[in-house]
């Protein structure tokens, strides 16, 4: 029997560059960056003051009010996106067990809900253990965007969460399509979210020495590929997609974004934070994506590349790429949209694969912004702070995470 | 501050913290089943009133409220209203 397939039928996005995907394509098709100051807090104390903030966010748009309060802001990020997506997708499950049995949801985030750690131990440290909010554990738990999707749009199948820091959501992505593909599901919601954005988060990061410090030019800070990056740069937000088996999205008359043709996962098993050089892992995790899909790596018509921004992740991803396409790799158009949305961390393999989505759709292939001076380590195709026209049928998605995990998509044009 | 301050304070404190809707707000109204508070819901809105009215709501005592009327019951007693 051939292998069920799985084909996108709802998107949906909160992002520093757009809280629909009709704004967040546009932001991407005109190079729009999303960064600046933090706002959310004082950071004037932090080496790092700037970050991808979420800008008129209102959570009582997508949910009640009650519902709104209970939750960190990772897990309504994750909710309004999906609620995007389900109304994109034309589906609702609610009122329907018999559909909703066969429905499910993988959900990544890197951390979960770092603002509500941060909060609740504040609380303890300065009024004490009794004064912390009886929310504080259902706000920090990473899966509970799973939970609360679940719950909010009557999915009663496989619900789970993945957390591979920032390869999460394009785990789940991938884990989600493998459930289709099993049978355990027809419909399954997938993506990730992220809220880092607090003085807990933002030092931690810093201190990691993984972010950019140029405080001074935040919009043209993030210059993944470029000789002068310095770091990536935190971000927050959402990307929610609804997959469904291909003949289940035919029978309903479903609108199609696209399809899921393959994922491939590998870990570095090297270090905690850095990528092994060479790029090895992340040139096994392509191949293994190829592989699944079926699809030859001559078809591959765009990459949407990890490209964070750091030293270290673009010059191994570039080697990557090099190793499996070969002298082709110099062909491919490869861009970082990390260059305007910043590091949505485990948000960001979701609106990710929702950007390479609607390029092959769209017929263009989104920009690396910021980019002015080459690396002669990054020697690849960039697409270079302009847009192209590009006729793409087949693209790959890449995402890398700290902990040495790789996941990457290999994503079909629909028709 | 007498009952009915206490009273409209405690109100306004549904509204705003628990996002109750005000019209289901009645002096034996159950948080429970009435206002559709769970029990985290329920914790949330004692150390509201604890910190609202300045009053500390041990846990036995605590156990006794269920209503609208009984929570503005206790914050009387407790501030001789």
């Amino acid at each position: 029997m051939d292998r069920r397939r799985v084909v996108v039928t709802g998107l949906g996005v909160i992002t520093p560059i757009g809280n629909t995907v009709d704004d967040y394509w546009a932001s991407l098709r005109s190079g729009r960056s999303g960064i600046g100051p933090i706002t959310l807090f004082d950071a004037s104390g932090l080496a790092v003051r700037f970050a991808g903030e979420v800008k008129d966010f209102d959570p009582e748009a997508f949910m009640d009010r009650r519902t709104a309060r209970r939750m960190d802001r990772f897990d309504q990020f994750f909710y309004a996106a999906t609620v995007q997506a389900m109304q994109d997708a034309g589906l609702d499950l609610r009122d329907d067990p018999v559909g909703g049995s066969r429905a499910g949801a993988v959900v990544g985030s890197g951390i979960g809900g770092f603002i509500s750690m941060q909060d609740g131990i504040d609380t303890m440290r300065t009024r004490g253990p009794d004064r912390i909010s009886p929310y504080t554990v259902t706000r920090l738990i990473p899966n509970m965007a799973a939970g609360d999707v679940s719950i909010g749009f009557g999915l009663l199948g496989p619900v789970t969460c993945v957390v591979t820091a920032c390869a999460a959501s394009a785990n789940a992505i991938g884990d989600a399509t493998e459930i289709i593909r099993r049978g355990a599901a027809d419909v399954m919601v997938a993506g990730g979210a992220e809220a880092p954005i607090c003085e807990f988060g933002v030092a931690s990061f810093a201190q990691a020495k993984a972010l950019s410090t140029r405080n001074d030019d935040p919009m043209g800070a993030c210059r993944p590929f470029d000789a002068t990056r310095d770091g990536f740069i935190m971000s927050e937000g959402a990307g929610s997609l609804v997959l469904e088996e291909r003949e289940h999205a035919l029978a309903r008359g479903a609108h199609i974004h696209g399809e899921i043709l393959g994922y491939g996962m590998s870990s570095d098993a090297f270090h905690i934070t850095l990528p092994r050089p060479g790029g090895d892992g992340a040139a096994r995790a392509m191949r293994a994506a190829l592989d699944d899909s079926g699809v030859d790596a001559s078809e591959i018509g765009y990459i949407n590349a990890h490209g964070t921004s750091t030293p270290a992740n673009d010059v191994t991803e570039t080697a990557a790429i090099k190793t499996v396409f070969g002298e082709r790799a110099y062909d491919i158009p490869v861009s970082s949209t990390k260059s305007m949305t910043g590091h949505l961390l485990g948000g960001a393999g979701a609106v990710e694969a929702i950007a390479t989505l609607l390029a092959m759709k769209d017929g263009v292939v989104p920009p690396t912004i910021n980019y002015r001076n080459p690396d002669p380590e990054c020697d690849l195709d960039y697409v270079p702070n302009e847009l192209r026209e590009a006729d793409v049928r087949v693209a790959m998605s890449d995402s890398f995470g700290f902990g040495g995990h790789n996941a990457v998509l290999v994503l079909g044009r629909a028709g | 501050m007498n009952r009915a301050e206490i009273e409209a304070k405690l109100k306004t404190l549904l509204v705003s913290e628990l996002g109750i809707d005000e019209s289901k707000i009645a002096p034996d109204a159950k948080f429970e089943t009435d206002l559709e508070v769970d029990s985290l819901g329920v914790v949330e809105l004692l150390m509201a009133i604890e910190d609202e009215f300045g009053v500390t709501i041990p846990d036995e005592e605590a156990e006794h409220i269920g209503t609208v009327g009984q929570a503005v019951d206790v914050v009387v007693a407790k501030l001789g209203a």
